[in-house]
């Protein structure tokens, strides 16, 4: 069938304007100034400019693709065409913005719609220049279209390599720091490749070209490798994996070592979140209970590590770290137990805000005056001692830390080890638990309540379990912070937390261990190693979990459950391998 | 049936669990209310300050919980980006109140002005909710529940953060109104004129939309759509404009609900929609969620609650700065309606099974 010509045509000025109205959005948002401080390339592109570009781009790349059919062969002209019209609109469009802007005054509405913005959108030309951007608007779709023509072989290689280039790009500044500490050697190539605020121009050269090689590589001869790993003797395949996992364990234990306390620092903070998702990935994932009021029990956790081992005015014990953790993981799954029976019979929608209430309950109890005495009230506890291997001196007065003989766990570099080895841990016993009677009693209960009760499985007891289990990973996750801050205070206990630990499930995927790291590491690890950009972090937040929910519901790393429950209509009814099939293939 | 004694503990420690639970807040609530009374630490006066302050808070939640429950009664959605659409509203109003007051009209005609600023403030939050819909529910309808609640709550921090972005982190000041200034006198009793203003403006927004979906056409449709949206297709109603139209209204209240509430506190900024859009969402669980009566009569009860019971219920038990726990009695209702009557004061008996 023949596309008409003006449907062609309106296909691509739409596309167009919709990117171009993003370009204004990202203009207001004060997205473009912000990022504009901040190079891709040195001296070349800022990432200002780069996401400017991005939105001509990919204008390009989706007017191509709605302008071919799939069962006919490309008609690369017309694509072209679609893709050049779509940019030169999104041109049209930014331009537009620019001439508007001369002529009223968006600031007295829009906070970001500044002078300096402007500066940086005309070149300080004034209107003189933005006829350039039709120009490059059609250039930036052209590209965006060539890209979509490419043959398969070549494209996914070459989009592999952007991103890639793109995020090294963006953690440059880190990289440049870590690599300039190292021996001599190590540091020049740290300054050749990165700059202060991107790549140099040599080093986004060396990383695309070597992406792209090492790419297309693979894709030629990963068939061929692994079944030359499997043609070595079994003998041969576990040494290979010894290797493999001790060079893996040597870099997690000199990590903190090379890369210093701010890196330390994000993994802990990884790790901490890792092991509050997989907490509520035993009470979500795996029974399918939302709760959406979690923190309460990192909260609890916290808070009892923080009274038994405080040397403030609040400390009761001052017992040792090691001590008081057990403690504090028993505390947290005697609460879940607490909070868990009231809302045994609560389903679905229900047991949300429910949860989310008792998480708010905690934290303003926590926080108020009435139990102040307790629990510092808004002054929170501070003073709490920090862990330490070997014998801790004698508690001598209010204020004064306790002497550690040994080795004190003081800041993130040390405390990085205690908790990335719980996370570990508490990941292993997760994994552990999916496959035992209990996890599968608990998945049992996630399909169907009433089925899982006529099979004989104890409600109350599976439920409450879950609960207990759950409260207890995210306690040990609150003592662990509560060791690496210093203090508690209960307005760090906020219902963001609980948010954040349920989208990072669900964008890791529900139900699957390695996916709440995976997820823990996307949400969590990437804002905080990107401060200088923190500005944005939740707008890109909201953004990550409308896309993941719009186009890969089952998040990055999928459990198999999950995945036939989603696509089981093109994997067919019962069918194991198709399912397994078509899950190799997403992922 | 095998039932050992262990489970038959169990079971009897889970109802003994929820009755002292039960019993705790009866407890705390005759006992203080009793104290509070005996000691007669606030007068009369003071008391009805509480409750129409309560009133006209209330009546806001009411607005704002009648969007949350319409689209949950359509949708068996939680609309989590209700409260962002609600501080959208807020905005809105904020701009053309500034204007029309720096022309002075807003001094001329107070009650134009207002009207105005409201339904500047209603036109911007219904066309951010039909574009939220539009990208970030429509597409997933079907999906398996969690997956619209995680898409709304994305929605929820990207509007926070674009209103962030567009307007700064900072608190806006609200325009003064002279003609909302001072208290009216009601046999003796001084009660200020923008609670009362506040209060009726939110009563004759709450018949607007009692009306339009009692006694129009599209109202019936909407109704019959939340009863069964397949027979409702059958029918001959268009579902999907039902459901655009449903988020329009709810919008449109929500937005008014906002230029509202920054009257009455006299500022805006990008985090004023969350901390009221919980309070309305518990309003709307209180009343019976699907039920629009009831979201009216739950906000009110939720407002005036939060605004008596403090003083009423936890000041004479001893508690230092009962206020602060402001929020936690309107959290401990809800997990009491949630937990006990699940239905809400007017909702019909529905099984547990959300």
């Amino acid at each position: 069938m023949m596309m008409k010509k003006d449907y062609l045509i309106w296909i691509a000025i739409k596309t167009g304007l919709l990117s171009g109205v993003i370009a204004i959005f990202l203009c207001l948002i004060g997205m473009v100034e912000v990022f504009s401080k901040r190079d891709v390339i040195e001296k070349i592109i800022t990432l200002g400019d780069f996401i400017l570009l991005a939105t001509a781009v990919s204008a390009g790349v989706i007017a191509a693709r709605a302008t071919s059919n799939p069962e006919q062969q490309k008609q690369p002209l017309k694509n072209l065409i679609a893709g050049a019209l779509a940019g030169i609109t999104t041109g049209v469009v930014i331009a537009a913005f620019i001439g508007l802007s001369q002529q009223i005054n968006l600031r007295s509405v829009f906070l970001s719609a500044s002078p300096s913005l402007f500066d940086l959108l005309t070149f300080k030309g004034g209107t003189n220049w933005i006829w350039m951007y039709p120009a490059i608007g059609m250039a930036a779709g052209l590209l965006g279209t060539i890209l979509f023509l490419l043959p398969e072989k070549f494209r996914q290689p070459i989009t592999r390599a952007i991103f890639i280039t793109f995020l090294l790009a963006l953690f440059s500044g880190l990289f440049r720091v870590v690599m300039i500490n190292q021996s001599d050697n190590i540091a020049k190539a740290g300054k050749y490749l990165f700059g202060q605020t991107g790549l140099t121009l040599s080093g986004a050269i060396i990383f695309f070209v070597a992406v792209v090689s090492i790419s297309m590589f693979w894709s030629a001869e990963s068939t061929n490798l692994q079944k030359g790993f499997a043609r070595i003797p079994k003998k041969g395949q576990t040494g290979v994996r010894v290797v493999v996992f001790a060079i893996l364990a040597y870099m997690v234990l000199m990590l903190p070592q090379v890369s210093g306390p701010f890196i330390a620092q994000v993994i802990v903070i990884v790790s901490l979140y890792a092991l509050m998702g997989l907490g509520l990935n035993i009470t979500l994932g795996f029974a399918g209970l939302l709760d959406l009021g979690f923190v309460a029990f990192f909260a609890v956790g916290a808070y009892t590590v923080g009274l038994l081992t405080s040397y403030g005015i609040f400390g009761l014990q001052h017992v040792s770290f090691w001590v008081a953790v057990p403690i504090a993981v028993l505390v947290s799954m005697m609460f879940g137990a607490f909070l868990g029976l009231p809302v045994l019979g609560v389903r679905g929608d229900y047991l949300a805000i429910a949860t989310l209430g008792f998480g708010e309950i905690v934290r303003l109890l926590a926080g108020s005056d009435f139990l102040a005495p307790f629990f510092g009230g808004p002054q929170g506890i501070i003073g709490i001692q920090k862990p330490c291997l070997g014998t801790l001196g004698e508690f001598v007065r209010v204020d004064v830390p306790r002497i550690c003989n040994g080795l004190e766990f003081a800041g993130p570099k040390e405390i990085y080890y205690l908790a990335v080895a719980s996370a570990i841990l508490i990941a292993f016993i997760a994994l552990r638990l999916q496959r035992s009677r209990l996890g599968r009693a608990w998945m049992a209960i996630r399909e169907d309540e009433d089925v899982a009760e006529a099979l004989g499985i104890n409600l109350i007891q599976t439920k409450l379990l879950a609960y207990m289990l759950g409260a207890a990973f995210a306690g040990l996750g609150g003592a662990i912070f509560t060791v690496l801050v210093g203090s508690i205070f209960a307005t760090s206990m906020q219902l963001i937390v609980s948010i954040n630990v349920v989208s990072l499930i669900i964008v890791g995927g529900m139900g699957s261990v390695p996916g709440v790291i995976v997820g823990a590491i996307a949400l969590i690890g990437l804002p905080e190693l990107l401060r200088e950009v923190s500005e944005y972090r939740f707008l890109f937040y909201g953004a990550a979990l409308i896309m993941m929910m719009l186009a890969k519901p089952e998040g990055l790393w999928p459990s198999q459950a999950t995945l036939r429950e989603l696509h089981h209509d093109d994997s067919g009814e019962d069918s194991e391998i198709a399912s397994t099939k078509s899950s190799q293939a997403k992922a | 049936m095998r039932t050992s004694l262990g489970e038959k503990i169990l079971d009897l420690a889970v109802s003994g669990f929820l009755w002292g639970f039960r019993i705790l807040i009866v407890l705390i609530v005759v006992l203080g209310t009793f104290l509070t009374i005996r000691a007669g630490k606030y007068t009369g006066e003071q008391w009805i300050d509480f409750l129409v302050f309560g009133i006209s808070q209330g009546s806001i939640y009411a607005l704002i919980a009648l969007g949350y429950t319409m689209v949950y009664g359509i949708l068996r959605m939680i609309n989590f980006a209700h409260g962002e659409i609600f501080m959208s509203g807020a905005f809105g109003g904020y701009f053309i109140a500034t204007w029309l007051t720096v022309i002075g009209f807003m001094d001329k005609y107070p009650v134009l002005g207002l009207i105005a600023s409201m339904l500047f403030g209603m036109l911007i939050s219904t066309l951010i909710a039909l574009l939220v819909e539009r990208i970030a529910y429509r597409p997933l309808r079907g999906a398996p529940r969690l997956v619209p609640l995680i898409s709304a709550i994305g929605a929820s921090f990207f509007l926070q953060y674009t209103f962030r972005g567009f307007f700064g982190p900072g608190v806006y000041a609200y325009p003064s109104m002279k003609a909302l200034e001072g208290q009216w006198n009601f046999f003796g009793i001084g009660i200020l004129k923008v609670q009362i203003v506040v209060a009726i403006a939110a009563f004759i927004m709450m018949a607007i939309l009692y009306s339009i979906v009692m006694f129009t056409k599209i109202g019936k449709a909407m109704r019959a759509v939340s009863e069964n949206k397949d027979v409702a297709a059958l029918m001959g109603i268009d579902v999907n404009r039902i459901i655009v139209t449903t988020f329009a209204l709810g919008a449109a209240m929500a937005g008014a609900a906002g230029v509202l509430y920054a009257l009455t506190y006299r500022q805006v900024n990008f985090f004023t929609g969350f901390t009221p859009g919980i309070k309305a969402f518990t309003a709307a669980v209180l009343g019976g969620i699907g039920n629009i009566p009831g979201a009216m009569v739950g906000g009110l009860v939720l407002g005036i609650v939060e605004s008596v019971g403090p003083a009423l219920f936890l000041d004479s038990l001893g508690i230092p700065r009962p206020y602060q726990l402001k929020d936690a009695i309107a959290y401990i209702m809800l997990v009491m309606i949630l937990l006990f009557r699940p239905s809400g004061i007017l909702g019909e008996r529905v099984s547990k099974k959300a």
